[in-house]
């Protein structure tokens, strides 16, 4: 029986092999040269076999995968390998001392990372952190809120743009008044906060009786829209050459160097990413957050709970609107020049797939996902032809075999313990 | 129509069409203070209609519910709700729990009754944020309010699962204690023992007359377990096709020539 299984299965890898072979057939093998007005077809009949044996392997090893995977469950889970090692995990980090250290080591390799490495390495940090403070302000509206949004760059935008038209703006008085431009940033930072919170609530109050498909769709238009308006106004934002010079932040008033700049804005951003990840996780272990989890499982029930959705949808945008605007400020002050092509579709795809990958909803996914999506392309430069592909592929193999993604979430669940003198004590547990 | 002197909800003339369709043709009922009544009929009579309506899940096309919290005869201190939005309506005190259970089904017990405790907590997105003692305070109570209700409703040894891996009959009664939790003092309970076995039917008959005596809380249940509503109910409205055909008491109901002519056929 079981040789029966894996002989029809190589049978199938066989098919699948030779069907690769065809489809493939015109592109891999056959060259067409062009000399002299002339198309000389040349046969690589050398890439064959190649072709052959990489897809019936591939093929073999995609089915067993499959096969791995819809067995996986079947297993007891305290038997599994990945189990035994998060409880070794889990022990170790009980452990106080071990788990103090291992966190003093981080913040130490966070505080020092500038310094150990270069102003390149600290600029391309930068870039990822900032995408951290996107992927958790995203992770409020779609993880936490269940409402998805494929427009998020937009008040990524606005963000930036705030800073920019600021600049642009009330900068020049500024500058006749003696005072130094660098303080600008640390308005812009609030306001643009403040500006993309109203831009949230703007945005959410059309789209507050939709859901699913219609909400991801009328987010997107609104994602082109604001981006098209920042591209076709150009007496008042620029247009597509977008704004420069933008100042970078205040330092006691001395003149930065750019490395020296990139240290100070890298120290801005960690302190900015530590704040996000702190209201983050204290809303969601709030009554609120309790709210947006019971609307994200039920809507109707949770509105017969007397629960506000309105009011409830209304938060969840603008709180994520908040965090893309800030985000997009310290983007502004970092690369001091903006224009719209940094706030495209793609922006809020990208910020989305980081959640997913990482596990909707968790914050720590958000972080890794966000991360890994902007550290690996950096680093991995030879390849960036083939970017599209590998995230492609990823995708599809965190969605097929970690469907609540690389991190998935464990929410804090509220627990009742009763005591002997029936006093009673609440806690968290998981 | 007789109103009886205490009614806390009244409606009269309720009306409401879908398309072609008249699902409720004009009805005019009332339900008094701190009684059990039920309401019954046949399938598609249009029972849960009348309860979403009640509830603000639709807009009644034609006529008008009002409550009154203490029970009062007088017309004036009636206030209308209908087209009110579900969430005020449930803030005004009427509760309700769903034919196909609605729970948060990947929340804890003790969640889903905290859910249900919301209203009656302060804490906003601030709050939250800076967790200030009078905060703290406010969740550690609201935990032990939650745990309170359970109690009541005999689900207190549940507390720290998962809903969805509760029983049947103890997700219905889950239903029941959420509802509870958001201090109604009217209740609706749409189908409360559908799928229960004997057993359980008879528990949740002795819960739901232990809500009304102890917590003082009016019902009006919908249900097809005739034994149940027989036990229960004070008052029985029967239901078909949308018209209210009949009303009284059990006995009077069971009596009745055009309620078994509904039942039964001719």
């Amino acid at each position: 029986m079981k040789i029966r299984t894996l002989f029809s299965e190589l049978a199938k890898a066989l098919g699948n092999a030779i069907w690769f072979l065809v489809l493939l057939f015109p592109l891999m093998v056959m060259k067409v040269n062009v000399i002299g007005g002339k198309a000389l077809v040349t046969f690589r009949w050398n890439f064959v076999p190649v072709l052959f044996i990489t897809a019936f392997v591939l093929s073999f090893i995609w089915k067993r995968a499959l096969i791995w995977n819809e067995h996986r469950q079947d297993k007891i889970p305290s038997q599994t390998f990945s189990y035994k090692i998060k409880v070794t995990l889990q022990l170790y980090f009980k452990n106080k001392a071990i788990k103090i250290g291992s966190t003093l080591l981080l913040i130490a390799f966070v505080g020092v990372f500038p310094f150990l490495f270069g102003m390149y390495h600290t600029n391309v940090m930068i870039t990822a952190f900032i995408y951290v403070i996107l992927a958790l302000g995203l992770n409020i509206v779609v993880g936490l809120g269940g409402l998805l949004n494929l427009g998020y760059a937009a008040f990524f935008a606005v963000g930036a743009y705030t800073y920019g038209l600021l600049w642009k703006y009330v900068g020049p008085s500024f500058v006749s008044a003696g005072v130094d431009t660098g303080w600008l940033f640390w308005i812009a930072l609030p306001l643009a906060g403040i500006i993309a919170t109203i831009f949230g609530i703007l945005l959410s109050l059309p789209v507050l009786r939709l859901r699913g498909d219609y909400l991801a769709i009328i987010t997107l238009a609104f994602g082109e829209i604001v981006r098209m308006v920042l591209q076709n106004s150009g007496q008042i934002t620029g247009g597509a050459t977008g704004i420069s010079l933008i100042p970078r932040p205040w330092f006691f008033g001395m003149k930065l160097a750019p490395k020296q700049a990139a240290v100070y804005i890298y120290y801005i951003v960690v302190v900015l990413v530590i704040f996000t990840i702190y209201v983050v996780r204290r809303i969601e272990d709030s009554r609120v957050g309790r709210a947006l989890e019971a609307m994200r499982e039920d809507e109707i029930a949770c509105q017969a709970m007397g629960i506000d959705l309105v009011r409830n949808k209304l938060i969840t945008f603008a709180l994520g609107a908040f965090f893309a605007g800030i985000a997009g400020v310290v983007l502004a002050a970092q690369t001091t020049y903006i224009n719209p092509d940094s706030f495209t579709l793609w922006e809020s795809i990208i910020i989305l797939m980081a959640i997913v990958i990482g596990g909707t909803g968790s914050i720590p996914g958000a972080i890794g996902g966000a991360m890994l999506l902007k550290l690996l392309p950096e680093y991995f430069r030879p390849l960036a032809q083939y970017r599209m592909l590998i995230y492609g592929v990823a995708m599809i193999l965190v969605i097929i075999f970690k469907s609540d993604g690389l991190l998935p979430r464990h929410r804090k669940q509220y627990t009742f313990e009763e005591k002997s003198d029936s006093n009673a004590s609440a806690g968290a547990a998981k | 129509m007789n109103i009886d002197g205490n009614a806390i909800l009244v409606i009269e003339n309720l009306s409401m069409v879908f398309g072609g369709l008249r699902a409720i043709d004009s009805v005019s009922m009332y339900i008094k203070k701190g009684e059990i009544a039920a309401l019954i009929g046949p399938n598609g009579a249009g029972k849960t209609t009348i309860f979403n309506c009640i509830t603000g899940v639709y807009t009644p096309t034609e006529g008008t519910i009002s409550i009154a919290r203490n029970g009062t005869a007088s017309g004036e201190s009636l206030r209308k709700i209908q087209g009110l939005k579900p969430n005020v309506i449930n803030h005004l005190g009427l509760a309700r729990t769903f034919q196909n259970i609605r729970l948060f089904s990947n929340m804890s017990v003790l969640e889903n009754v905290m859910i249900g405790r919301h209203n009656s907590l302060k804490a906003g997105i601030f709050n939250a944020i800076v967790r200030d003692p009078r905060t703290r305070e406010e969740e550690q109570r609201v935990i032990e309010e939650s745990y309170e209700i359970l109690k009541k409703l005999n689900l207190h040894m549940f507390v720290n699962e998962m809903a969805c891996n509760l029983p049947y009959g103890a997700q219905r009664r889950l239903e029941i204690a959420r509802a509870l939790a958001t201090d109604p003092f009217l209740l609706l309970l749409d189908e409360p023992v559908a799928g229960m076995n004997p057993q359980e039917t008879k528990e949740l008959e002795e819960t739901i007359n232990i809500i009304r005596d102890q917590e003082q809380v009016t019902i009006l249940l919908i249900e097809h377990d005739m034994s149940l509503v027989m036990n229960v109910s004070e008052r029985i409205y029967v239901l078909d096709y949308g018209r209210l055909i009949a009303e009284g008491s059990p006995q009077e109901i069971k009596s009745n020539p055009e309620v078994i002519k509904a039942y039964l056929g001719e």
